[in-house]
């Protein structure tokens, strides 16, 4: 029986005098990749931020292994991978640069795989480029070598929240990525994503239509 | 905890070194005030020595708040404080940590200039060491205090008025012990209490101020 990371109970949210969600209660086991679809403006953002931690205007409770996440801060943080629709890139730092100082504030994250990573996402020739100069999609790469930074041990015991990560990404990128995701979810990591394009991999892989819960 | 607050640390004074120009901008303001001021009011030296201790004390007040308008905005805007807040270490040492970055490149560089621009007002030679000292003390002060109302606006379109009108009030302490001991060593008097009173607002801001600046910035991200 796979464990369950994150339990989200009874979740009210809303924005502008607009519901966004209400009554809304899933899980969120070990080893599932669970995809939130809806239309732009549905709340995807909002309740990724929420589980995340970022946002804290909202009822009901998110537990994660059985605590609300504002009282396990610490522990949670520590689990927890979050790609945002920024770029979360520093542009006065070079893409190495970024990566060392990611390894550093967010420690579950492996200083010696930033090389292996940055072949990952193909920006092994720019590692000591400022990441001003680099295109759109090669700076969202380098937030998304990130990706590639977890140890394998630690797979199971971790959990990616992604928005939107493959904006700006070319084919080749999603397809890496996807492959990646597969691999550690395979490998025991648990994933949280919104995307507006269809993953290749059906494997564990559920959705949640969150048009059905605001109003 | 003491890595994170290195590599936060280092971080920022490196990109401070990459964007050299709003570097020089608090300075160019402070150099610019002092060098226009005799020219506005009157090159007399014995009225200039008078006044020096509050010009130079005013002036680099307003360059220090001049430059916290920028301490967080960067990071908010790229998502990147949105990353540190999500690191399982504390929150208090990465806010301290940009306070001290913010201070490095701002007030210390300050302290270093003021006394060249106090020879400029015709300063009496023997305060110069305490206007150095008071601003060593002082600045850091403002640096950390500032960063509350810079961690609180950083959300806002036109944060930068707000700032002002929430950090005056609580710099003019600063202000009135830092200038007064300047004063009273132009004076020959005996300048301690004002030391050591800056040296409490400092040692109290360290502790109590990145608790503020830290639940400020948590504020600012959940909105």
């Amino acid at each position: 029986m796979a464990a369950v990371l994150l339990d989200i109970n009874d979740l009210y949210c809303e924005r502008d005098d607009r519901v966004l969600f209400e009554h809304l209660s899933f899980k969120l086991k070990q080893g599932q990749i669970l995809q939130l679809v809806g239309k732009n403006g549905s709340g995807k953002t909002s309740l990724l931020r929420i589980l995340c931690g970022l946002y804290s205007s909202y009822e009901g409770s998110v537990s994660f292994l059985g605590e609300e996440i504002t009282a396990s801060r610490d522990a949670y943080n520590s689990a927890l991978l979050y790609i945002g629709h920024n770029v979360s890139v520093k542009n006065g730092l070079t893409a190495r640069e970024n990566l060392t100082w990611y390894a550093k504030i967010q420690p579950q994250l492996d200083e010696k795989l930033i090389d292996q990573a940055l072949a990952k996402v193909g920006l092994k020739t720019y590692e000591e480029v400022i990441c001003q100069n680099l295109s759109a999609g090669q700076k969202r790469r380098v937030n998304l070598a990130r990706l590639f930074m977890l140890d394998e041990t630690s797979f199971d015991k971790t959990l990616w929240i992604l928005d939107e990560p493959f904006t700006a990404i070319d084919g080749e990128g999603v397809h890496n990525l996807e492959q990646q995701m597969s691999h550690y979810v395979a490998n025991g990591g648990t994933v949280l994503i919104t995307t507006h394009q269809e993953l290749q991999m059906k494997e564990n892989l559920q959705q949640l239509n969150l048009d059905e819960w605001g109003t | 905890m003491i890595r994170i607050f290195w590599a936060e640390l280092s971080k920022d004074l490196l990109l401070a070194y990459r964007r050299k120009g709003d570097l020089l901008n608090p300075l160019l303001f402070f150099v610019m005030v002092v060098a226009l001021f005799p020219l506005g009011v009157s090159p007399a030296a014995d009225f200039l020595s008078q006044l020096a201790p509050g010009v130079l004390w005013v002036s680099a007040l307003l360059a220090a708040l001049l430059s916290l308008d920028n301490l967080f905005k960067a990071d908010f805007e790229d998502g990147t404080l949105e990353q540190l807040l999500l690191s399982p270490e504390s929150t208090y040492v990465i806010a301290l940590a940009k306070a001290v970055a913010h201070w490095l490149t701002t007030g210390l560089p300050l302290a270093l200039l003021a006394p060249l621009l106090a020879v400029m007002l015709f300063l009496p030679s023997h305060a110069i060491p305490t206007l150095v000292v008071t601003l060593l003390l002082g600045t850091p002060t403002l640096s950390l205090v500032g960063a509350i109302a810079a961690a609180l606006t950083v959300g806002l379109k036109k944060g930068g008025v707000l700032i002002s009108l929430l950090v005056i009030p609580l710099y003019i302490p600063v202000l009135i012990f830092g200038a007064s001991a300047v004063q009273n060593a132009t004076q020959n008097l005996p300048v301690q209490a004002y030391l050591a009173i800056l040296g409490a607002m400092l040692a109290l801001s360290i502790v109590l101020a990145p608790f503020a600046i830290a639940a400020s910035l948590r504020v600012s991200v959940s909105s």
